[in-house]
């Protein structure tokens, strides 16, 4: 018989390689990065510089990177909460856009009549319940007649992005904006101020860092969290020890939905100023990506933020000084996330060659 | 008889607007009865859309076209296999890695391609059928890949429900344990079943591209290999239903035509009638969803779930 490897499932899953295995991918992704710069007739080692290198070499390029790294996580850890309870909500960009949708709302009501300090603080109330809102429907749609959250939630990402589009081409366009579909740009009541003046980062990044040690607390500390494990790992055990399944769906969408709303309201208030089409920016699929590579561990969600906001800054790099479609970084996320997917069996497995050991002699 | 002529001429946009989505859904149909779920069929069909636009602008040939699509999506589709079905991993997050990549990918090797146009692929009319009032201009009067995706459906109808290789196919997504016990190759069929998924949403795409638009744009497939995985349920995992459901989506994504066709001037904003597929596709996985035993007893009992032979 000809030698074949096999898997054969470890007692218990090894904590080494849950650890061992983001980072395995991380490498071979940019391996394989090496190898697509070669294939295009790139230089690999100058390719992989501007991609990875570039971005970061200076206090700007840093700032920046903070910049795209925050709605990653902030939406990161909110995914995290229902993915421990197998909650599979996939329409976090769509939860993001009303967010924004419903805190610019706000700012183009208000920005002329209030303080920012109240202004501001409406502005995140209202992002998060709009984001809450639109999970709310697959929360409903799940709980209510037991339709697929998946499919649910990623449609209403194509009608998010379709209400910005109508509400920018329509009732909110600028109309001293030379017919550009966007809205007025907001007063600076509306607008989050810089961390460091003359950088683009935003205040948004400490709430950011808050959130993921709130999400710490409540994923690993609180008796919430602990729930949600069971429903995820063990329905059945969850079902008898009276934890509702229903109330999981609803928390994992609601937490998915409050911070990716809030995510989206950080970007139209930072960076943006107003709000056009631009604000979908793949955020809410990248952050699927933070949550897996990062193990739903707000440190692990941290580090993924910032590789995965790196990838965003090597694609425009790539289009600037390679001459590369910016498209290259969505290729380097997907592989990342099928490298994860690939290494993880490690972490639940271990590899045997040739025939298997007779049990007696184990 | 205006009104007929473009009642004939609306049913015809929405057929070909539906085969696509038909040709996906009955790929990821044959999947899903293996037990295997992948949610990769956007992905796929981004590349094979490429891949499509690729060939058929390089060789000036809608069948080389269609080729490239098929196998830019059982390429796809063996990497997902490879993750899933040797390697254990989970399939939702496989489908969805499957998802992101392919889009990312498809958009990355499309960038030459924006802005090239390919010459429409002309109508081939059915002789004789294509001359029945009505029914002839909006049947049979299509390109020849409409009338071969219902040979398509005929073929999975009878591979499924009337031959002995797709009794085990089923049999291999009731219980793949047994199967195995039995001694048929649950491994090597769920491969089989994956790459012919993949094939389909590769074709699928390389319909769009190269038929309906014909043209390639970033993002041109929208959503529709979702639309494709929630036709399948919506199907209850039968085939034939698949073929009313993709036709009626058709017409939802023709809605502008019907608007403008009805000659009232309804002044709905473009946007609003976009989002109909979308919706839609929502208000019939509750209709269908919401009798949970319509699911459970038409969806393959082990769909999702990873097997072991060796266990």
């Amino acid at each position: 018989m000809i030698a074949r490897p096999r898997l054969e499932p470890r007692a218990r899953p090894s904590n080494l390689m849950r650890v061992a295995s983001p980072i395995l991918a991380a490498v071979l992704t940019a391996i394989a990065g090496l190898v697509l710069f070669a294939v295009l007739g790139k230089d690999p080692i100058l390719a992989f510089r501007v991609f990875f290198l570039n971005p970061v070499k200076d206090l700007y390029g840093v700032t920046e990177l903070l910049l795209k790294a925050t709605p990653l996580m902030l939406i990161a850890i909110g995914l995290a909460v229902g993915f421990r309870a197998n909650v599979w909500n996939i329409g976090a960009e769509g939860q993001y856009l009303l967010g924004a949708i419903a805190g610019a709302g706000v700012a183009l009501a208000f920005d002329r009549s209030l303080p920012a300090a109240i202004l501001l603080p409406v502005m995140f109330i209202a992002g998060a319940l709009g984001g809450m809102a639109w999970a709310a429907i697959p929360a409903w749609l799940r709980t209510r007649f037991n339709a697929n959250e998946i499919l649910v939630s990623l449609m209403l990402v194509y009608v998010a992005q379709l209400l910005v589009s109508w509400l920018v081409h329509g009732p909110w366009k600028d109309p001293q904006g030379f017919n550009f579909p966007q809205t007025r740009m907001f007063e600076a009541a509306a607008v989050l101020p810089p961390l460091i003046e003359t950088m683009r980062l935003t205040h948004a990044f400490p709430l950011a860092i808050v959130a993921l040690a709130a999400g710490h607390v409540l994923l690993n500390r609180s008796f919430i969290g602990y729930q949600l494990q069971v429903v995820g790992q063990a329905p059945a055990a969850a079902r008898h020890a009276g934890f509702s399944i229903r109330r999981a769906v609803w928390v994992g969408l609601l937490a998915g939905g409050a911070m990716a709303g809030i995510a989206g309201l950080t970007e139209v208030a930072g960076p943006l100023g107003q709000l056009t089409e631009h604000v979908a920016n793949h955020y809410g699929f990248a952050a699927i990506i933070v949550a897996f590579l990062g193990r739903l561990h707000p440190v692990g969600i941290f580090l993924a933020s910032l590789l995965m906001a790196l990838m965003y800054l090597g694609g425009e790099q790539a289009q600037q000084y390679l001459g590369l479609p910016s498209a290259v970084a969505k290729v380097f996320q997907g592989l990342l996330l099928f490298f994860l997917l690939g290494t993880d069996v490690l972490a639940q497995y271990r590899i045997r060659w040739g025939r298997r050991v007779a049990r007696a002699q184990a | 008889m205006a009104g007929l002529d473009l009642a004939s001429a609306l049913i015809a946009a929405a057929i070909f607007a539906g085969t696509p989505l038909l040709i996906v859904a009955l790929g990821e149909l044959i999947t899903e009865r293996s037990g295997v779920l992948n949610l990769g069929a956007e992905g796929m069909m981004a590349l094979g859309a490429i891949a499509g636009f690729a060939a058929a602008y390089l060789s000036g040939s809608a069948s080389v076209a269609v080729i490239a699509g098929a196998l830019a999506g059982a390429a796809c589709a063996s990497i997902f296999g490879v993750l899933a079905i040797s390697l254990l991993a989970n399939q939702v997050a496989c489908g969805l890695a499957l998802s992101i990549f392919g889009v990312g990918l498809a958009a990355f090797v499309g960038k030459p391609y924006e802005s090239l146009a390919l010459t429409a692929v002309p109508a081939w009319p059915v002789p004789l059928l294509a001359d029945i009032p009505l029914m002839g201009p909006a049947l049979f009067q299509h390109p020849p890949i409409v009338y071969l995706s219902w040979l398509l459906l005929a073929g999975v109808i009878y591979f499924l429900h009337h031959s002995r290789p797709g009794l085990i196919l089923r049999a291999i997504g009731e219980s793949p344990a047994v199967a195995h016990q039995s001694g048929y190759p649950v491994i090597r069929v769920r491969y089989l079943a994956t790459l012919f998924g993949g094939a389909m949403a590769g074709v699928g795409g390389a319909f769009l591209s190269v038929f309906y638009t014909p043209l390639w744009a970033e993002g041109m497939v929208a959503g529709r290999g979702w639309i494709a995985l929630a036709l399948v349920v919506f199907a209850t995992w039968r085939p034939a239903r698949v073929l009313l459901g993709a036709y009626l989506f058709g017409g939802m994504l023709i809605a502008q035509l019907f608007v403008q066709g009805s000659g009232v001037n309804w002044d709905i904003p473009s946007q609003w009638l976009s989002a109909l597929p979308y919706m839609t596709t929502i208000l019939v996985l509750v209709m269908i969803s919401r009798r949970p035993s319509l699911i459970r007893l038409n969806s393959p009992v082990s769909l999702g779930q990873p097997y072991r032979p060796d266990a």
